[in-house]
């Protein structure tokens, strides 16, 4: 029988929440949770926001951000309860006995530090070897992770190293210690889907070389299905579903598991061209401040009613192209032909009527609403710029909008604060709405929600394009949302249209090497699915 | 490293810019007075044929373009002009002034500096709790109090009651070193307590606002102490802010003094200006002026290069 390295019984946790004018609240995150982790094995935690999965993660750490703390409950760690260990005991158990990889490693290196520095610290400060000693594990570890150079790679600081490698040197400096736990909270989140697969390897091939014990967290079951042995579901702070990685791929026994796997069921039979384009760009090219090209001769065009998915990784110049349209970014060449007619270049030179019919739903619904206006302002505003509708007019279409993104009544009255991330969304999208537009560029509109959450948005904006046949221009990194919604699509690396076409031409072979390097990176969700691409990759890389 | 030394150069050229420009400022100034140099030697009594001949005779019926650059040559070599109240050579007796205010101000700022950075990492240490709020209110306190009435506090109980600190600042060019630390010790106290809380403050927000980042969490969790995460973590990546505040404070040390030097009776170059303003020593108020610029652009200026190479992005570019 294996050792037990953490045992976790009726974890429950706690925070306090001072919601705006009122009193502290005392709130329940994770009511009661238990799970057991074996030494050497890996269990993902898997679950949407408020899940309560990073707070379970950070508990063998006896670490709460914000007002969170741990309320009840015991977390066993190696035979004792670290809850009743105390600041000294905390210290000596965090870095030495569990390390933690975050989400954003280039947030979480300290730029004013030689990446060495930081990566050997736990080891020196908690006196686990000397300093030569440290630096050559460190080096070992730089080449286990496929790091480049690994002799000279912590003399970099982390400004100076992509954020793949960042990634990898956050999980050496994890592993430097030679702790008995790592707490991966969504470490390949934010990276591009086809620096994920590396760093996705890599991280698998430490965890199984070095026989360290993981907690894994991530939303994406995909992913998680490639690194764990074992996955619980998390939901609203309890457990939905505990078991093998196989049984909850394969056979889950619980609804909403089924939901998670089965996510992405949208299904949009591309549109037959339907003629003359509503927008028309072409030959663009564009810079910032004049220095490097981001976008570099670039057409497209999109039909009525029609939705074109410009698809492309960080860099790749589609937001870009988005403010090339909505004039934001006066491009040096190339000229946009909206609805028929030439679109001045920039902004100021725009007529309202060009400004009403191209409206923009943005990635963080938060910050592109005001908090200090209920959504009956929200709404309201462009009906009265635009329409100049007053009264009972224009109280009447805003509830004609919210009932169109199958909000109520109630929600009139709301300030943002008081919606979810994805009715928050929905209000964005009701506000473009209300302008009666002809094309809504949507910008990475669902990488910021829950998928249960994202596939609702993207019905509803299929379901509002069927009705008003207005056009989207959908700018995404998501392969996964490019099937579901679009009608043509165009790929996009670093400044340039590499592909570009009908859904069924672009997705079908035969590939371009970039799309059919896009397209294999993106994780499925089954088991083994992480070897498969990689050695599909080391196969290709050889051939060439 | 080209780029670092490209934008340390930009920004030393552009406080040479600004200190040309305040020259110009100043020497405008000076013109727009109603009365000029020669009815001012010459008193209220003077007949116009004698003011032209004084005139003259200083040059005063020249191009003010042309006065304006003779004097800035002057300054440049170090010839700050005569004074007319006495007659005296200006970079004579200023340069004396100007070392007594200097030593005064390092005094101070010897003290004042270390102390507000130490009081302003121990405050954030114990951030909420009674060290912190001991080290606010106390520091608050005697930013609140104006500096005459913490002078004269100090004359009172140090200088006369306890007799410890000579009450009088008088130096003479005979006084050793530590003579002289003795005869500005009460001034430089007085100076310490006025610029300590401003510093104090800053240092505390700037280093709270870094312990706002992703990378403190992940120093926490490698189980560093709280100090060695704000010594090592926290306050490399708030030196910018607390240079820039360090500078504007020791600026004031310098030229802010006027009412220091006046209460401990202290041969400074505050005192020596109020002496000239109010008799109208037109020459002399251009040279304090244009000294007390170059100290407070060029300490700004100090500040501002120490934030370009601080940031480890200009230091070492990809």
């Amino acid at each position: 029988m294996a050792e037990t390295l953490l045992d976790i019984r009726d974890l429950k946790i706690g925070a306090t929440v001072i919601p705006p004018g009122e009193d502290p609240q005392d709130i329940t995150i994770v009511h009661g949770v238990s799970f057991t982790l074996e030494k050497g094995r890996v269990l993902g935690l898997i679950g949407e926001s408020g899940a309560g999965k990073s707070t379970i993660g950070l508990s063998p750490l006896g670490y709460g951000r914000g007002g969170v703390r741990i309320t009840g409950g015991e977390v066993i760690l190696n035979g004792r309860d670290i809850l009743k260990a105390g600041p000294g005991g905390l210290r000596r158990i965090r870095g030495r006995e569990v390390a933690y990889v975050a989400q954003s490693a280039a947030a979480a290196f300290n730029p004013a530090q030689k990446l060495m520095e930081q990566v050997i610290e736990t080891t020196l400060r908690h006196k686990l070897a000397s300093r030569a000693e440290a630096e050559a594990r460190a080096k070992r570890l730089f080449a286990r992770l496929g790091l480049p150079k690994p002799e000279t790679f912590g003399d970099r600081y982390p400004h100076q190293v992509s954020g793949g490698q960042l990634q990898r040197a956050m999980t050496a400096m994890a592993l430097c210690p030679e702790p008995d736990l790592i707490i991966f909270d969504e470490p390949t989140t934010a990276l591009d889907v086809t620096t994920q697969i590396d760093v996705l390897a890599a991280i698998k091939e430490a965890i199984r070389d070095t026989g360290v014990a993981a907690l894994y967290i991530t939303h994406d079951l995909a992913v998680v299905a490639q690194v764990s042995d074992e996955i619980m579901v998390l939901r609203q702070g309890r457990m939905v579903e505990h078991g093998t990685t196989d049984q909850i791929i394969n056979a889950p026994r619980e609804e909403y598991t089924r939901a998670l796997v089965s996510v992405r069921s949208i299904e949009h039979e591309e549109k037959a061209p339907s003629g003359a384009p509503v927008l028309d760009v072409t030959g663009i090219t564009a810079s910032y401040a004049g220095s490097v090209k981001v976008l570099k001769d670039v057409s497209v065009s999109i039909e009525p009613g029609h939705t074109l998915a410009v698809v492309g990784e960080s860099g790749s110049g589609k937001s870009t192209l988005a403010r090339v349209i909505t004039g934001l970014l006066p491009p040096e060449a190339g000229a946009i032909t909206f609805d028929g007619r030439t679109l001045s270049p920039a902004l100021p030179q725009r007529s309202r009527d060009d400004l009403r019919e191209l409206q923009m739903i943005y990635q963080m619904a938060d910050t592109a609403m005001n908090p200090r206006q209920t959504v009956r302002t929200i709404i309201g505003r462009p009906l009265e710029f635009y329409f100049g509708l007053r009264g009972k007019a224009k109280e009447a279409r805003i509830r004609e909008l919210l009932e169109q993104i199958e909000m109520g009544d109630g929600f009139i009255d709301r300030y943002p604060a008081e919606l979810s991330g994805g009715q928050k969304q929905r209000v964005c999208i009701a506000r473009a709405l209300a302008a009666k537009p002809k094309l809504i560029i949507c910008d990475e509109v669902t990488s910021a929600l829950d998928p249960l959450v994202a596939d609702g948005i993207l019905k509803l904006l299929l379901e509002l394009q069927a009705k008003e046949k207005v056009a989207y221009l959908f700018i995404t990194h998501d392969i996964a949302t490019v099937r579901a919604i679009a009608d043509e699509i165009a790929v996009m690396y670093r400044g340039e249209l590499v592909r570009y076409g009908p859904k069924s031409k672009v997705l079908a072979p035969p590939f371009d090497a970039y799309t059919e390097l896009l397209l294999s990176s993106v994780p499925e969700m089954h088991l083994g699915w992480l070897e498969e691409a990689i050695s599909r990759r080391r196969m290709a890389s050889s051939g060439n | 490293m080209g780029l670092l030394l490209r934008l340390v150069l930009q920004r030393i050229a552009m406080g040479l810019l600004l200190l040309l420009a305040v020259s110009v400022m100043i020497f405008a100034a000076t013109q727009i007075l109603p009365g000029d140099v020669a009815q001012a030697i010459l008193g209220q009594s003077a007949t116009p044929e004698a003011l032209a001949n004084k005139r003259a005779e200083l040059g005063l019926d020249q191009p003010a373009v042309t006065r304006y650059f003779a004097w800035l040559g002057g300054m440049l070599q170090g010839d700050l002009g005569t004074a007319l109240s006495n007659g005296q050579d200006i970079a004579t007796s200023l340069g004396k002034r100007l070392g007594n205010t200097l030593f005064l101000a390092a005094v101070a700022a010897v003290i004042a500096v270390p102390l507000a950075i130490l009081l302003g990492l121990v405050a954030v240490r114990y951030r909420g709790r009674w060290p912190d709020k001991l080290i606010s209110a106390v520091t608050l306190a005697s930013i609140s109090l104006p500096e005459f009435f913490i002078g004269y506090v100090l004359i009172f109980f140090v200088g006369v009651q306890l007799q410890w600190l000579p009450s009088v600042s008088t130096v003479y060019d005979t006084m050793g070193f530590w003579e002289r630390l003795e005869a500005v010790a009460l001034p430089a106290i007085t100076l310490t307590l006025v610029v300590l809380a401003h510093m104090m403050r800053m240092t505390r927000a700037a280093i709270l606002n870094v312990m706002q980042s992703a990378y403190i969490e992940t120093a926490e969790l490698k189980g560093l102490r709280a100090f060695t995460i704000i010594r090592k973590h926290a306050f490399p990546n708030a030196i910018a802010p607390i240079v820039n505040v360090v500078m504007i404070n020791l600026a004031y040390l310098v030229v802010g003094v006027v009412v220091v030097e006046v209460i401990f009776v202290y041969p400074g170059m505050g005192q020596y200006l109020v002496d000239h303003v109010s008799k109208r020593d037109v020459p002399v108020v251009q040279a304090c002026g244009l000294i007390f610029a170059a100290v407070y652009i060029g300490l700004n200026m100090i500040a501002d290069v120490v934030a370009i190479i601080s940031n480890p992005r200009l230091r070492h570019p990809k």
